[in-house]
């Protein structure tokens, strides 16, 4: 049984068509790495799959465990389990993080018909996540991610992924802009995350974050659709060779969306 | 001057008529005098631009009669109605504008409180500046005069020197469901004295929608070394029509501190006129209005820096919905030789509906050398990128919106130091947001 089945998917972003026939299935605990030059939808498939307004779908069907994800609204897709850890996350001045965090948790599990945690209990989980993703409780006490580092906002990310707990996670880029310790910290956290039940798609654009967290596929997007794919090694070829080598077996790709090796 | 009396002033002209005489000779006279001021001027037009963006040609065209007293006298009102959280001191409650004895506790120590019309009877000559010398023609305007012709009720509040009154004082304007179409006045008188403390909590409620006119003008002096908390929550309905005037005068070393929450009325216009007039004065001033339907609520700041490193801070909030409008105007003037002047005004105002307007006017003025000075305003709508990171969590829309609208408050809330009534001021906020919690 599959957990996320795209099929055909074509997307516009203000009327520009970006995603071009993306087909992508996920099964339950597998990791997904799609990499892919500039360009070439990466961000796009996961602001899609979150619902983020903006990005009309125009073909193509997206079944999340026996569900139309696109029919439902951004709050409902987290409600059933899908997390976006975004690539550039947002401060929000004024909302506590704690606050925000137990908010969420509830209106999610009040969706889905389970009881809400009292602040003693969400208190308690919020402990526990802590200490797996080695963050400070410092944290939990200022505005959400106001005045956080660029690996702090990121770390908070994944912190509210583990007390969150979706089904499926896909992290947009969670790797730009890290030095190698937050790397590493992050791909722990995810890898404490890891889990029978749990499949993660990770949307990178370098190579070394696959270092750490080992993807069990790995996928190669250019012009809107997935074009290549592999294990690990792919990963590895891409590092070397940059992606121009794939216009000789698809040679319906043009120049242009093979530029942006990776560093 | 009009050669027609509009139909808002006729309807003033007879109230004044059918008043008795206060038997202080004084007091009459500049009544009379208010009266005709108020009269030859009428209510301000567009011209005026102190009104510009408050148009007050559909009020002129209502009539008001004065609230009967002692209907007002006789009117149940459930005492729950007032009932704040954290504000357990004196209390001094009017119904329709007149005093009622039977809702209010008067006693408190540190402090002297009576309605106006108890001080008047037994020491008039004390408040002869304020009530006969304060507003003279010229030196006032349409509401002031009208209030100062018109108003016989209200209270006289002194701290006396030195005494810190932990329990903040309780003032309740009740607009009452049984008398439509009526006008009521009330003056307020206080007095912070040296090196004294206190708090103030004034407050307006309607106990039904009954279309009334409410007018208070309140002057307040804190002398050298006072402290005074004051904060104003208008809660009234929205079939309200309501003109509070503030006038806060600080002497040396005294610190005043306002927080406004502005959620009801229909037509409002709060102006808070702050003179710093001693070396040392500091007045901070916070506020929020928060409006939506038809509402239209206009504050007016006036901040003056007339002594040496005076200081004043302003952050006021503004959110408009529906076909609402909020005005905003926020002046500082820093007065030859009150030099070291440090003056801060910011006003944010976030627009959540297409058909609402907010129009804000920062003003500074400075005639002063080595003066600080930072404004900004500014106009804007919910961050999209925000409300979809709080949605993309699990935060339906509703909560997201209205999670997001309490965060651009908070910042004017947050400095009272009532913690109980700070946690309710934000209740009743996020209850009154266009978007509300999702339950």
């Amino acid at each position: 049984m599959h957990m996320l089945k795209i099929d055909n998917l074509h997307a516009r972003v203000e009327g520009k068509e970006i995603l071009k026939g993306l087909s992508l299935t996920v099964k339950p605990g597998e990791v997904h790495a799609i990499m892919g030059p500039n360009g070439a939808g990466k961000s796009t498939l996961g602001n899609v799959l979150a619902g983020r307004d903006g990005y009309e779908v125009t073909q193509g069907t997206v079944d999340f465990a026996g569900r139309d994800l696109l029919a439902l609204e951004p709050e409902e897709r987290a409600a059933v389990g899908v997390f976006l850890a975004f690539q550039y996350p947002v401060e929000i001045p004024g909302v506590n993080n704690t606050y925000f965090l137990r908010a969420a948790l509830n209106a999610q599990r009040k969706f889905r018909g389970e009881d809400e945690l009292d602040s003693m209990r969400f208190l308690k989980l919020v402990r526990e996540k802590l200490k797996v993703m080695q963050i400070s409780d410092e944290l939990l006490h200022r505005a959400v991610n106001e005045g956080f580092s660029g690996g702090e906002k990121k770390r908070n990310e994944i912190f509210q992924m583990a007390v969150l707990e979706p089904k499926l996670a896909i992290l947009d880029e969670t790797d730009s802009g890290l030095d190698i310790d937050a790397l590493k910290q992050v791909a722990e956290g995810v890898n404490a995350l890891r889990s029978p039940d749990r499949s993660f798609v990770i949307v990178t654009h370098y190579q070394r974050l696959l270092d750490y967290i080992q993807p069990d596929f790995v996928h190669v997007l250019a012009g809107g659709r997935i074009v290549e794919s592999g294990d690990k090694d792919l990963a590895l070829k891409l590092e070397e060779q940059g992606y121009a080598w794939l216009a000789e077996t698809h040679p319906e790709l043009r120049k242009a969306d093979l530029a942006g090796a990776p560093a | 001057m009009n050669p027609l009396p509009s139909p808002f002033v006729r309807a003033a002209l007879d109230a004044a008529d059918g008043l008795p005489d206060s038997g202080i000779a004084w007091l009459d006279i500049a009544r009379r005098e208010n009266l005709q001021a108020f009269a030859e001027g009428g209510l301000p037009e567009g011209r005026n631009e102190a009104w510009k963006y408050t148009p007050l040609r559909a009020l002129s065209q209502r009539a008001f009669v004065l609230a009967d007293r002692t209907a007002a006298a006789g009117i149940a009102v459930d005492p729950t109605l007032f009932t704040l959280p954290g504000v357990d001191g004196a209390r001094i409650v009017f119904v329709d504008g007149a005093f009622r004895a039977d809702l209010s506790s008067l006693d408190a120590d540190g402090i002297e409180l009576a309605p106006l019309s108890a001080a008047l009877s037994s020491q008039p000559e004390p408040l002869r500046f304020a009530l006969a010398n304060r507003y003279r023609r010229g030196a006032a305007d349409a509401f002031v005069h009208l209030n100062a012709a018109l108003a016989t009720d209200g209270f006289v509040l002194r701290i006396a020197e030195g005494a810190t009154v932990s329990r903040p004082v309780h003032v309740v304007h009740v607009s009452s469901s049984s008398q439509a179409d009526t006008a009521w006045h009330v003056r307020l008188l206080v007095e912070v004295g040296k090196d004294a403390a206190a708090d103030i909590v004034e407050h307006f409620v309607s106990a039904g929608d009954a279309t009334q006119l409410g007018t208070v003008v309140a002057d307040v002096v804190l002398r050298e070394g006072a402290r005074l908390g004051l904060v104003v929550l208008q809660d009234a309905s929205s079939a309200t029509t309501l003109v509070r005037r503030g006038h806060v005068r600080i002497d040396a070393g005294a610190q005043a501190t306002l927080h406004a929450l502005e959620l009801g009325g229909g037509l409002v216009r709060h102006e808070l006129h702050a003179d710093l007039d001693g070396d040392g004065a500091r007045f901070d001033s916070r506020g929020v209005f928060a409006l939506a339907g038809r509402q239209h609520a206009d504050t007016q700041l006036e901040i003056r820096h007339k002594a040496r490193n005076t200081a004043s801070d302003a952050l006021w909030r503004g959110i408009a919905d529906g076909r609402s409008r909020g005005v905003f105007r926020g002046a500082i003037l820093v007065a030859e030789g009150a030099d070291g002047a440090d003056a801060a005004l910011s006003n944010k105002n976030l627009l959540l509906s297409g058909m609402a307007e907010i129009d804000t006017k920062p003003e500074l003025e400075i005639y002063a050398d080595e003066v600080k000075a930072a404004h900004g305003a500014t106009i804007g709508q919910l961050d999209e990128r925000s409300l979809f990171y709080l949605r993309s969590r699990g935060i339906p829309l509703a909560e997201a919106r209205s999670l997001l609208t309490l965060a651009f408050c908070r910042a004017a809330l947050e400095s009272l130091q009532n913690d109980t009534l700070r946690e309710y001021l934000g209740e009743r906020l996020v209850a009154h947001l266009p978007t509300g919690p999702a339950e």
